[in-house]
């Protein structure tokens, strides 16, 4: 169903883009000139670096978020307040900021040369880890105190009482929106083009200076961002689908 | 109290001076209360009275400031080791059952016996299965929470708590969030406990539960024991006033 769905939206969007007006010139990517199939796979092979840096720094910001929740789980006032400066000052700093001030101010504070790449994961992933902080958080604090009680009652240890009653539950409940905020990522990747690393926005910016087309590269762009969030959200989909399954409720 | 000079049967629960704060509102007010080995203790009152916090201090489910509670000859400090050991003998039964919702009817009541007690999954098991049979509720094993109704719930949410074979059992309000038809069934499950020779505690408005099991009633009022009596007499000659109006209130019906 969603498949079929997601095709007709494609093809809608197809037609629409497919010259049905003279001011089109899809021949600077068409596959049946030299040219064309060449930019084509200049355009395409932003897929690499695109999927390649999301992946990499929402890893990043997963296992930084976690670190960053711990004083949730133990619920100490004193770590609390590291979680509230961390998550309020990273989730205020624009993500276009954060990447230039890594890649440009950042090698100043410590003398020492960050390459393009870990720049850019440096960047999203300090940004991004706040979020994931407060959806862990959010996760947690949904289970209720009477889970808790109830394994007290019983007498689990407090590491029995986290990894048993409350970490399964609130797992459940993190990753729907965990899945869209990689699908938040997948877009903000685009920024780290401005550092000069060849994602899919890069690609389609040096296409255009060199061959004047800014609609069909842009309108092209727009499609392939389309095309790999479609497959990420169906995935994002089909897991909330398997943990509700899961649940029996 | 009541049962004192009977046979072998000392003090189980020790509770004096109990005086308890949330922020400035003080909640239990120099509470002193006796419970010996067997004796079943009913306490009821109006809410916010303080008697489910009560309750809840002897398991250290909350922490108070001044007094102290001794169970079955440990003192409840902020000592760690104390107040596992006084969780390993007190059982506790919730108003909204708490049950996980994860886990299947089994396995909510094997994981306190594996990790608690250190048994093998099928010692856990075993008697697992022998307490589900006693609270009539066999073969609903392999369901989630979700899938049973709420006296069954409750029924499993005892079970569970008589899988760690505690020496006393704590109700708050057991059967306070079930549909009436459902009540029965829950407090039917109390009353065989009780016969059995449980040590309970029970925070309840059932007032037949309370003369039918109760050895003593306990009735509490703005944080503190106002009366204590053996249900005959609490029921047909309260002292004071205060009680005479609560049960006018809940009896009137």
């Amino acid at each position: 169903m969603m498949r079929l769905r997601n095709l007709w939206f494609l093809a809608v969007a197809a037609v629409v883009l497919s010259g049905c007006s003279s001011k089109w010139g899809w021949y600077i990517i068409s596959p049946d000139t030299e040219t064309g199939r060449t930019n084509l796979a200049f355009l395409l092979r932003g897929f690499e670096l695109t999927i390649s840096i999301s992946v990499t720094s929402f890893v990043i910001a997963m296992v930084l978020g976690m670190l960053v929740t711990i004083p949730v789980v133990y619920k100490s006032r004193w770590l609390l307040a590291f979680n509230r400066i961390y998550v309020e000052v990273l989730r205020s700093v624009p993500n276009l900021v954060m990447i230039i001030w890594v890649f440009y101010g950042l090698p100043v504070l410590l003398g020492i040369e960050l390459n393009v790449f870990w720049a850019g994961v440096t960047a999203l992933a300090l940004g991004e880890s706040a979020f994931l902080a407060e959806v862990y958080r959010a996760g947690i604090q949904s289970v209720g105190r009477g889970q808790e009680e109830a394994a007290d009652a019983i007498g689990l240890t407090f590491k029995d009482k986290m990894w048993f009653v409350v970490l399964p539950q609130a797992v459940r409940r993190i990753l729907p929106p965990l899945g869209n905020q990689f699908v938040y990522m997948l877009k903000m990747s685009s920024l780290v083009s401005i550092i000069g690393l060849s994602d899919l926005t890069r690609r389609a910016n040096e296409l255009v200076t060199s061959e004047y087309r800014p609609l069909e590269t842009y309108s092209f762009l727009i499609l392939e961002y389309l095309v790999l969030i479609l497959i990420v959200s169906a995935g994002v989909r089909w897991l909330e689908r398997r943990l509700k399954a899961d649940q029996r409720q | 109290m009541a049962e004192a000079g009977e046979g072998a049967a000392g003090p189980i629960i020790r509770i004096a001076g109990l005086s308890k704060w949330f922020d400035d509102f003080q909640v239990l007010k120099a509470i002193d209360l006796t419970v010996t080995l067997g004796e079943k203790v009913v306490v009821c009152g109006p809410s916010g009275s303080g008697k489910s916090t009560l309750i809840r201090c002897i398991n250290r489910l909350e922490a108070f400031q001044e007094g102290a509670i001794e169970v079955d000859g440990i003192a409840l400090t902020g000592d760690l080791r104390n107040v596992s050991a006084v969780r390993r003998e007190v059982g506790m039964v919730f108003q909204q059952f708490n049950l996980f919702p994860h886990m299947t009817v089994l396995r909510n009541l094997t994981l306190g016996p594996m990790r608690a007690r250190g048994l093998s999954r099928k010692d856990a098991e075993e008697r697992a299965r022998y307490y589900l049979e006693r609270v009539r509720i066999p073969e609903q094993a392999d369901k989630y929470p979700s899938q049973l109704s709420g006296g069954q719930q409750q029924r499993v949410a005892i079970a569970r708590s008589l899988c760690m074979q505690p020496r006393i059992m704590l109700f708050d309000e057991p059967t306070s969030a079930l549909d009436p038809e459902m009540i029965a069934e829950v407090l039917d499950t109390m009353v065989e406990l009780a016969e059995e020779g449980m040590t309970m505690v029970v925070v309840t408005h059932e007032m037949g539960f309370a003369r039918r099991v109760a050895d003593s009633v306990v009735f509490m009022d703005a944080g503190e024991i106002v009366e204590s009596q053996p249900p005959e007499a609490f029921f047909s000659a309260p002292k004071s006033d205060r009680t005479q109006q609560f049960l006018k209130k809940i009896l009137s019906y």
